[in-house]
């Protein structure tokens, strides 16, 4: 290494690894991820969301996963938090749901309306 | 898929004696049988701290912290936590301090943590200290970098001159005022060394450094070395801290493969290597003149000052030599700026300090607070207090060489100069707790012992007087002391401390002074009414069988000595002649009929 570029960019680099580990006080996304959860799929749903959020820089949001959050029929089933604490859930939030969360909510600030669990809920 | 989570294992000399390795093994394991390795990391990262609870795991992004986690525990975290979300409660910490019931998960939330600020500890327990990268994103090297593209070595100085650090080490001599005396001398060569020859029973904040974290104190030697004008550096260590040698030594090779080590760094012409001397661990070779001794090849001791190492030190050539915590802060101050560093803490004491908590404390670990924060914030809130209930009686600041505070000295804001004030002293960090069933005398006896197996045997003061003191000590804990001793012991400690050469014989005395002061009606209880208050001095108690007794001759039956006689449901008597004191008696008594007095 010869430059202070260099030492940037292994920084950069080296920083998104390690972002994990810091706290954070943005959204927090928490995919149920009990037994019903991942066999509805949530797995995949994780992934994206990791990805997406990675993809976006969004540095201050922490996705997580939690146990069974009692709405086994409608799962995958995801919370998200915002800073004060307000809980947003979603229920049979599938892969191609994902960018849509991420960029309305996550990014926009706006709560996807009709993916919400009272929503779905009243249409079954 | 990208990774989603991180397993951090502990792994800190602590955590190590307690299997962290295998821990860390069978997470790497269980998380493959998972198929979770694509997206979950293990990461073994240095001291947490919390010692007490080791070993830890931490998991993020939810903070999780688990405590006293066994190889065994590893499977449930990873079927439960891992695969499926849910926290393992059955290894979750609980807080020590408040409440058992009351949980407490999030790593953020502990109040063992809520009240430090981590600065010389920044990384340790958050990086991987064989992976330089990590080290890089969490800002190492960009000070470095600064320094020799923005800095003269004049600003360099002068920017450690007003945060107003001071050395961490024991003497608290200002950092930047060292290193301006160094680089006005002109010499052909100048030497940066790294004192990490810790040597206080029960401290380790350096090795925990060391181990955790070792690219801030490689990264600090290159920026000293720049300011005084040196090219080359030795860390003096001792060879029974083989982790941190082995992490030391790890990061150097990589600071040099990227070029942060040796030639034209970052371009500027400027070069810097690093080597590691092993020491055999002598206490005294923590003294700057007696280390340079050591590393040259002599015999470890020190001589007569001036010439300081500033003028003639390693091999004669100007020297500055500064302690691990010290250099951790560096890089620090250079990138937040001597503003800010001189903001936290107190008038004449910047900055924070770490200290290794020990004794009779709940949460016995590594602590890095501000100065001035008070004895009785470090104790109670961080430490969560004596364990059992038992009552506070004194804490020994600062080792050997330091004193015993008291209960009335709780609320003193700790720094450099308070502590002298009472009599004891910063040193490097060691704060050991004691409470009631510890004996004041006996513990002034411990540490004497410790100088006077340290003493290097150059001065006779220190050679002789603390011999002296010890017997002394030993003959009052035995019962056969006279009031008559307490005076000699006390003009015997200023004569020691008055004429040692080095700081080892000067402060060695401090535990006898301060044990003095404090708790004089102690030495007066053994010497006068020959006993232990706290039962702690074996020749000073008598065991004493009472009328609790049923006389079923267990005592009797348990006793090596025969001291004990009696009939078969009659009374059992001890004979004090015979008796050696053992306690088995005590021990096996179903009625506890026997009494230590």
């Amino acid at each position: 290494m010869k430059s202070l570029a260099e030492l940037k960019k292994i920084r950069e680099e080296a920083a998104n690894r390690i972002n994990l580990r810091t706290a954070k006080n943005g959204y927090r996304v928490a995919v149920g991820m009990a037994t019903c959860g991942i066999t509805a799929g949530a797995r995949p749903v994780l992934a994206k969301f990791v990805e997406m959020v990675s993809e976006k820089g969004l540095d201050n949001v922490t996705v997580t996963q939690v146990g069974c959050l009692g709405e086994c029929a409608l799962e995958p089933v995801v919370e998200v938090f915002d800073a004060d604490g307000n809980r947003t859930t979603y229920a049979e939030v599938h892969v191609d749901d994902v960018a849509t969360i991420v960029e309305q909510h996550l990014i926009g600030g706006k709560v996807v309306t009709d993916k919400t669990l009272e929503v779905i809920k009243k249409a079954k | 898929m990208l990774v989603r989570a991180q397993v951090l294992v502990c792994g800190g000399t602590g955590c190590l004696s307690s299997k962290s390795d295998k821990i860390k093994e069978a997470f790497v394991e269980n998380i493959k049988a998972l198929g979770l390795d694509n997206e979950i990391q293990v990461i073994q990262t240095g001291c947490f701290g919390l010692c007490e609870r080791g070993p830890i795991v931490i998991v993020y992004p939810d903070q999780t912290f688990y405590s006293h986690v066994s190889v065994d525990d590893v499977p449930k975290i990873c079927s439960e936590h891992l695969l499926k979300g849910r926290i393992y409660e059955p290894k979750a910490y609980k807080e020590a301090t408040e409440d058992e019931l009351a949980k407490i998960k999030s790593f953020g939330e502990v109040g063992f943590y809520n009240k430090q600020l981590r600065i010389a500890l920044r990384n340790c327990g958050m990086i991987n200290p064989f992976d330089i990268n990590e080290a890089i994103g969490r800002n190492a090297y960009q000070a470095l970098g600064k320094c020799l593209t923005e800095y003269t070595p004049e600003q360099v100085i002068d920017i450690m001159k007003k945060s107003g650090l001071r050395g961490r080490g024991g003497g608290g001599f200002p950092t930047g005022l060292k290193w301006e005396l160094c680089a006005k001398n002109q010499a052909d060569q100048k030497y940066v060394i790294c004192n990490a020859d810790e040597g206080d029973p029960g401290a380790f904040m350096d090795r925990s450094v060391l181990e955790g974290d070792p690219h801030s104190v490689i990264e600090a030697m290159a920026i000293a070395g720049y300011a005084i004008g040196a090219s080359m550096g030795y860390v003096y260590i001792r060879a029974e801290y083989p982790v941190a040698v082995e992490r030391l030594r790890f990061a150097i090779n990589q600071a040099r493969e990227y070029g942060l080590l040796g030639e034209d760094i970052f371009g500027s012409g400027f070069n810097f290597d690093i080597d590691v001397r092993l020491g055999a661990g002598a206490f005294v070779c923590g003294e700057e003149t007696a280390l340079i001794a050591s590393i040259e090849g002599e015999r470890g001791m020190p001589r007569n000052k001036p010439p300081f190492p500033a003028q003639k030190g390693l091999w004669g050539k100007p020297t500055i030599i500064n302690n691990v915590e010290t250099l951790a802060n560096v890089p620090v101050i250079i990138l937040n700026g001597w503003e800010w560093f001189s903001s936290i803490g107190t008038e004449k004491s910047k900055g924070t300090k770490v200290f290794a908590l020990g004794g009779k404390i709940k949460n016995t670990g590594l602590v890095e607070i501000p100065m001035g924060t008070t004895l009785r914030e470090v104790i109670y809130d961080i430490g969560g207090g004596c364990p059992n209930g038992k009552a506070f009686k004194a804490v020994q600041t600062g080792g050997p060489s330091g004193g015993c505070l008291t209960a009335k000295h709780l609320d003193t804001p700790i720094d450099y100069d308070n502590l002298v004030a009472l009599g004891s002293m910063m040193g490097s960090g060691g704060m050991i707790v004691m409470d009631e069933n510890n004996c004041m005398v006996d513990v002034a006896r411990f540490f004497l012992d410790f100088t006077v197996d340290e003493s290097c045997g150059k001065c006779t003061p220190c050679r002789e007087g603390t011999k002296r003191m010890l017997e002394i000590l030993k003959k009052i804990t035995e019962g056969k002391g006279t009031l008559e001793d307490l005076d000699k012991l006390e003009s015997l400690a200023h004569m020691i401390k008055d004429s040692s050469l080095c700081g080892l014989g000067q402060s060695a005395p401090n535990p006898v002074l301060s044990t003095l002061a404090n708790f004089k009606d102690e030495y007066i209880a053994h010497v006068v009414d020959k006993k232990c208050p706290a039962g702690v001095c074996k020749a000073l108690l008598t065991f004493v069988v009472t009328d609790a007794c049923i006389g079923c001759g267990k005592c009797k039956r348990n006793c090596p000595a025969d001291a004990i006689s009696g009939e078969i449901k009659g009374k059992h008597h001890i004979d004090p002649a015979k008796c050696i004191k053992c306690g088995s008696c005590v021990k096996g008594c179903p009625k506890g009929a026997i009494v230590v007095e």
